[in-house]
């Protein structure tokens, strides 16, 4: 299969993921919004790395497998920021009854 | 005593204001006293000393180098001290006029608060420093560092009653006039090290033959251009009356005796320089001729004691450089020599009249001082006689030297020059029947306020540390003139002008002085002594007949005016430069208020103004944060794409 498809899937998913965290307010959805977005980057990754490893394979046995590496960095870190992030969206939740991120502005004050 | 010692005669100085100065709140009056004079005392033997060697037969000029000063490239400055005649010479003035008027001030200045009196002799002991260093530094740039620190001193003791704002202006205009002239030095210095790549005096004077004529003609100007702020010459001259604001003793080392005779000390030293520049010469003379006879008139007119001898010192520095300019250099340090006695005697003699009086200056307030001031009387007769040239006392000798010199050269030079004499002699004589001869016409009753502490009677005679240096300077001011007889009087008698040789007969003398003297017939040279003697004779009598009885008591009127006015040129400098000087002052300050500070306020402005604005973007919205970040990403996805090809 082309790389051009795993691109334009990617794209599609990032500026979803973009238009989400942009238009909603909803904390959780926002954060799902951030995942769409993270997972859109992981799938480049692994596209990438599997066709340079197809490319490379004769001379470089390991060719692109950093670009998998990565993808399980990003995986890790995504779900300790969910775990961070959760924990906040409940702590928010109990003290205003509500998880819109646009009362976040009261910590301003 | 070896030539190399030769420091120990500025050092000496300089640790006497360096005690004086640091200590002056602690020690007391009669301690300070001695350890200002003392050092000079010191110094003067030690000079002596070096004199003995000097003055032996087949002395060579000897530099005594200290330590490398300034090491820059292919630039050498040492600091270095040059011993020979000429210096040496100048350090037997300076420390021996300079030790008796330190004396003199011990007496003089004695009302004085202990750290004002300790802060006086620290100042004076700094400025016998600086002169020394001046004449005896063996480049143009040790010259250079005495030559402002002298300039300094002056300033300081000119303002030393500096509550006085009066005194503390005329501290200020001196110090501004010399730093005119000293540019003028400074850039000379500069225009040396460019051409000869070197600032010692032996050095210089080697290359300077080989040198382009207009280079060293623009050289020498602008050393003259420094000596005419140092040693009171037009334009530059109207400090020097106006440093009387300063205590009397200053007025005699600094104004008269010494300071102002460091311009013609520096021509003397390069003369070899001068000699290759006609047009340089022939300025020297004119402006010294100029500034002899300006100063002389504006003299005839003065009621202040000390303004009349501040002229007169200008009028004798303007002869100096006539006779530098016509190359009689020995003639011209045979004058500063005589000058250095005849006027620090007759300073002193006005400060002992002033410290009888109460602090009084007005010659119109004194007259008949003879009766109460015998010794001060004596000896100010014995001045003004030397000064007036009246022979055989020394202003004679040596101004006859410098009259003749002219007369070889140009008779207008000397027609000019002998007017200038009997003038000296008219305003000399005038001031001394003013003050000491007819009847005391100050009154008692009017109670001067500084007068309380001389007792409520007649003005006596001054305490014997004032009356000693009278008497010393006395003695010097008759018999200096020994040391110069002409040769037409005695032939092989000018010991001073052998003494000298070895220094300022150089190539030079071709058309120097000596030279130039023996070119006119002993019957010419007679003739012109017989002039100037009759002339000076003329001008004492009239002057004595005139003035013992009818003391000139009102205000001048006519061409008078002019003269008591001097000739306006304060007024005229004033119009011409410091109120052009005034408004320029004024326009950048308007223009640093207006448009610098303007400027500089509004980017505070700018900066405050727009941070208020962009305060208003952290709202606290989330998503505007995050949409500000995406159009940021997009931004720079953009420039990355389009612009960095």
């Amino acid at each position: 299969m082309p790389i051009n498809y795993y691109i334009f899937l990617s794209v599609a998913l990032f500026c979803i993921g973009v238009a989400g965290v942009l238009t909603r307010r909803n904390a959780i959805i926002i954060f799902m919004c951030v995942e769409l977005m993270l997972n859109a980057v992981n799938l480049l990754l692994v596209a990438f790395s599997k066709m340079h490893h197809h490319a490379l394979a004769a001379t470089a046995p390991h060719a692109g497998i950093d670009g998998q590496l990565f993808v399980f960095f990003i995986m890790v870190v995504a779900a300790a920021e969910v775990s961070v992030g959760l924990a906040i969206i409940v702590m928010m939740y109990r003290n205003t009854h509500s998880i819109d991120v646009n009362f976040l502005n009261r910590l301003k004050h | 005593m070896s030539i190399q010692l030769v420091w120990l005669v500025p050092v000496l100085p300089l640790i006497g204001f360096l005690i004086n100065g640091l200590f002056r709140n602690s020690l007391s009056k009669s301690l300070t006293g001695i350890i200002g004079s003392g050092t000079i005392l010191l110094s003067f033997v030690v000079s002596l000393l070096i004199f003995g060697q000097v003055r032996q037969e087949g002395f060579q000029a000897t530099v005594v180098t200290l330590f490398d000063f300034i090491s820059v490239g292919k630039l050498q400055i040492p600091f270095a001290f040059q011993v020979d005649q000429l210096s040496t010479l100048f350090l037997l003035i300076i420390t021996g006029v300079g030790f008796l008027i330190h004396l003199y001030s011990t007496s003089y200045m004695h009302e004085e608060e202990a750290p004002h009196f300790a802060r006086y002799f620290s100042y004076l002991n700094l400025f016998v420093f600086s002169m020394l260093l001046l004449v005896l530094g063996a480049n143009f740039v040790i010259l250079f560092i005495g030559w402002e620190g002298v300039g300094l001193c002056s300033y300081l003791l000119i303002g030393y009653w500096f509550k006085n704002l009066e005194y503390g202006n005329a501290a200020k205009k001196a110090f501004i006039m010399n730093r005119i002239g000293d540019l003028g030095f400074l850039i000379a210095v500069f225009l040396m090290i460019n051409q000869f790549g070197s600032v010692t005096f032996s050095e210089v004077f080697e290359k300077a033959s080989g040198a382009k004529v207009g280079v060293l003609t623009a050289i020498t100007l602008l050393l003259f251009v420094g000596a005419t702020g140092k040693s009171a010459q037009i334009p530059l001259y109207t400090w020097l009356p106006d440093a009387m604001a300063g205590p009397t003793p200053v007025s005699a080392l600094i104004h008269a005796a010494t300071m102002v005779t460091a311009g013609i000390y520096m021509i003397a030293r390069s003369h070899v320089l001068f000699d290759l520049t006609p047009v340089t010469q022939g300025v020297v003379a004119v402006i010294g001729l100029l500034t002899a006879l300006l100063a002389a008139t504006i003299a005839l007119k003065q009621n202040d004691i000390k303004k009349v001898l501040a002229y007169s010192t200008v009028s004798q520095l303007g002869y100096m450089f006539l006779g530098l300019g016509v190359g009689a250099y020995t003639g011209a340090v045979f004058h500063v020599m005589t000058h250095a006695f005849f006027k620090a005697l007759l300073f002193l003699g006005a400060g002992s009249v002033i410290h009888a009086m109460g602090g009084e200056q007005d010659m119109r307030k004194m007259g008949g001082l003879r009766k109460y001031m015998p010794v001060t009387g004596l000896t100010f007769l014995l001045g003004c006689i030397a000064i007036a040239g009246i022979p055989p006392f020394s202003g004679f000798f040596s101004k006859d030297e410098i009259l003749t010199a002219a007369y070889a050269k140009s008779p207008v030079y000397y027609v000019v020059g002998v007017f200038t004499a009997l003038l000296t002699a008219f305003y000399m004589f005038r001031l001394y029947a003013t003050t000491f001869m007819g009847k005391f016409r100050g009154g008692h009753d009017e109670g001067h306020p500084g007068a309380a502490g001389h007792g409520h009677g007649d003005p006596h005679e001054s305490p014997s540390a004032i009356t000693i240096p009278l008497i010393v300077l006395a003695f010097l001011a008759v018999v200096a003139g020994f040391l110069g007889i002409p040769e037409v009087i005695a032939p092989h008698a000018h010991w001073l002008e052998k003494f000298l040789s070895p220094v300022l007969a150089g190539e030079g003398a071709s058309h120097g002085a000596e030279a130039g003297g023996h070119a006119l017939s002993a019957g010419t040279e007679w003739g012109l002594m017989g002039v100037s003697v009759i002339l000076a004779l003329i001008g004492t009598f009239v002057a004595v007949g005139k003035f013992a009885r009818n003391p000139e008591l009102g205000e001048a009127t006519g061409l008078g005016k002019v003269l008591a006015n001097k000739w306006y040129v304060d007024e005229l400098y004033n119009a011409i430069i410091v109120k052009p000087l005034d408004l320029l002052a004024q326009l950048l300050v308007f223009i640093e208020k207006n448009i610098i500070d303007a400027i500089v306020n509004g980017v505070g402005r700018l900066v405050q103004y727009g941070s208020r604005q962009l305060r208003l973007v952290q709202s606290g919205q989330v998503g505007g944060y995050v949409l500000l970040m995406v159009v940021g990403i997009l931004i720079l996805f953009l420039v990355e794409l389009f612009v960095k090809k």
